[in-house]
């Protein structure tokens, strides 16, 4: 199949807000092909959630989204009303929540809350909708799958209630999967543990996922694709090569060298700073929202910012023809 | 106050216990929780220990006693060769403060910047209005803060300015040493860094000690100069930062620094190859508490608790390194299939 599962193109999200309007989303292209992972990777506020919650039609009534193109395997997700988008989401694409305390119901059994979507989208009996828990709860590696089904949340630690909420998103084998940060209310042993099965099955299963995160270590080893997000951007996006051994816009090499990397930072050294706070959003947002933080900005940031292609599928937007990549590395 | 000797450890924990006693349902019988069990540390003046393991294994309470906010069950914490249980809380927080994880909350977003910096000065009556006030304005600058937040209130500052303000609280009081409770897991990377540069800035400029509690093992190795490994209750392994992260040891340090995710593209998820899920702390496994997930388990392994073996900068609690008793070899431990 040659036509992407999902594309989106010019996708923006405004929301009302008490003086005027919060440009939160402004023109973001991306698509994604069956079995690619595509991280978005960002600071809070950059409006990596809202993205993925624009895409599920999860977005409230006062959020205005708009798109010149946002196509699920055809279906154009521009136009699609409340009963089309009810019958997508659980069924062809599902959503992993960050918080697995909070978005499993804690009054129902976590039987009842796996075989829900199945009962709802396809036309099986209980047993066989059953079946197909245990099933999926034994391939995210919990043991004794069959006496889980009625145990509440609460009697589960944090990273089998994840590995819960994975199996629901699983169960009537969806294209598409979004996972806002999936890992983050976990430990680090836990982290890696959920992460491989993510990835494993997004393989096994050839599906196409949407990971959000602010965690570059995660996305370094996850992503095909990456998309780096800032103040309702897509800055920077390419594969996982390109963005982290040759990271173009201002705004990713300094996100890489605020972190203390093991072997490469020097013990106890200065970390790199970005200085300065995310711009306001609220009225009209002109020019590259990064100029006010960026050591490189001009008085050209301040007018339309033109696309750069450094390389194939390597996408950045700056002023300056290399980012001023060069400026940087001969210091 | 502050002792000269430099080899006189700041910090001292001999021994600490402590135990919780825990009733499962209504008319469970009650059980005993060893939330730490017989740790001992000590910490020099200017040193950072990094304090890391999963949640639920005892970091936090280690830090309540250090603050004075819970009593060991058992042992005894000393300041600068004093035992803590003797002197009272109120000269206990002169000498140690804290920086909490969430700048959210463990600020009042009733009161101004400038209250709740100068609040320990009033509590503990240090000078008058005047001195107080010209207090804040110094350790503003100090932390990197604009004079004109001492008027605003929490709710108008960002993250990492309202972090500042906690670490400002903290100073006031000239303290010796400082437990950092997570203090940058709440933040964004890029204001997580500032304030990781402005910790290492105040600890050369004070000569202070830290107590450097964090899950992040990339930030721990950047600015602990010791680490301890906790692992139900217990300390499994202490070292230099370079004895601890060039040659590793115990294998739960191994699987714990396998599970860091550098940035570097395409080198894949890493199998920790730890299995099943952190145990129950009200039901601890025999022998050695790590067994069931040890890749390198033995069979006397479920069966006798290893002894800390010293370490040319440290010790490690593991039979692999206990060449002594013999326990280092043996046969593998066969697990039942799960």
């Amino acid at each position: 199949m040659n036509s992407p599962l999902l594309r989106v193109k010019d996708l923006t999200i405004d929301i009302p807000v008490g003086g005027g309007t919060l440009n939160a989303v402004r023109g973001i292209d991306f698509d994604l092909n069956r079995g690619e992972t595509l991280c978005i990777v960002g600071e809070s506020g950059s409006g990596k959630s809202l993205t993925s919650l624009a895409l599920m039609g999860l977005l409230g009534g006062r959020i205005k989204r708009t798109a010149t193109q946002m196509e699920f395997d055809g279906i154009d997700l521009t136009k699609a009303n409340n009963k089309t988008m009810r019958a997508l989401r659980g069924d062809r694409m599902a959503m992993i929540f960050q918080e697995p305390m909070t978005s499993l119901n804690p009054a129902f059994t976590i039987g009842n809350q796996l075989m829900e979507a199945l009962l709802l989208h396809r036309n099986v009996g209980k047993d066989a909708a059953r079946a197909r828990a245990v099933e999926l709860l034994e391939k995210v590696g919990i043991t004794a799958a069959e006496s889980r089904l009625s145990q509440y949340p609460h009697q589960l630690s944090g990273g089998l209630r994840q590995r819960v909420m994975i199996a629901m998103a699983l169960m009537c084998e969806p294209e598409l999967i979004i996972a806002d940060e999936p890992t983050t209310a976990l430990d680090v042993t836990i982290q890696a543990q959920i992460l491989r099965l993510l990835v494993d099955l997004g393989r096994e299963m050839n599906m196409a996922m949407i990971l959000i995160t602010h965690d570059l270590g995660v996305v370094a080893r996850v992503a095909d694709k990456v998309a780096v997000m800032y103040a309702g951007e897509l800055v920077e996006t390419g594969s996982a090569e390109q963005v982290f051994n040759a990271p173009m816009h201002p705004y990713t090499r300094g996100l890489l060298r605020c972190i203390p990397q093991p072997g490469k930072t020097e013990r106890g050294a200065r970390l790199g700073t970005i200085p300065g706070i995310v711009p306001n959003l609220v009225g009209g947002v002109t020019g590259c929202p990064f100029r006010t933080r960026c050591d490189h900005a001009v008085a050209a940031c301040r007018d339309a910012i033109p696309h750069r292609k450094p390389a194939e599928n390597h996408r950045f937007r700056c002023v300056h023809e290399t980012g001023h990549q060069t400026a940087e590395t001969a210091v | 106050m502050s002792n000269p000797d430099t080899n006189q450890p700041v910090l001292e924990l001999r021994n600490v216990s402590k135990t919780y006693t825990v009733k499962q349902g209504m008319f469970g019988k009650p059980k005993p929780l060893k939330a730490i069990n017989d740790v001992s540390l000590s910490l020099k003046r200017g040193e950072v220990l990094g304090l890391v393991g999963e949640s639920g294994c005892g970091k936090s309470t280690l830090a309540k006693i250090l603050l004075g906010l819970e009593d060991p069950t058992k042992g005894e914490v000393r300041v600068d060769g004093e035992v803590i249980g003797a002197t009272d809380r109120r000269t206990l927080a002169r000498r140690i403060q804290p920086i909490f994880q969430d700048p959210y909350s463990s600020l009042n977003p009733r009161k101004s910047i400038e209250d709740i910096i100068s609040l320990p000065l009033r509590v503990h009556h240090i000078g008058d209005s005047n001195s107080q006030d010209k207090a804040v304005r110094e350790i503003l600058d100090i932390v990197g803060l604009p004079q004109r937040v001492m008027r605003t209130y929490p709710s108008q500052m960002s993250g990492g300015q309202r972090q500042r303000v906690a670490i400002a609280r903290a100073l006031i009081m000239k303290p010796e040493i400082v437990i950092c409770d997570e203090p940058t897991s709440a933040l964004d990377v890029s204001v997580q860094s500032q304030i990781l540069n402005l910790l290492n800035d105040l600890r050369a400029e004070f000569n202070l000690t830290y107590l450097f509690i964090s899950h992040d093992l990339a930030v721990v190795e950047h600015l602990a100069t010791r680490v301890a490994v906790m692992y139900l209750g217990r300390i499994v392994e202490e070292s230099s930062v370079g004895g601890l992260f060039d040659t590793s040891g115990h294998p739960y340090t191994q699987a714990l620094l396998k599970s860091v995710l550098t940035p570097e593209a395409g080198k894949g998820v890493p199998d920790t190859e730890l299995g099943m899920e952190y145990p129950n702390p009200i039901a601890p496994p025999s022998g050695c508490h790590f067994h069931p997930r040890c890749p390198m388990a033995m069979t006397h392994c479920a069966e006798i608790a290893p002894r800390p073996v010293p370490t040319p900068e440290g010790h490690v609690e593991c039979h692999l390194f206990d060449t002594e008793n013999g326990y280092n070899t043996g046969a593998p431990l066969v697990r039942e299939a799960v």
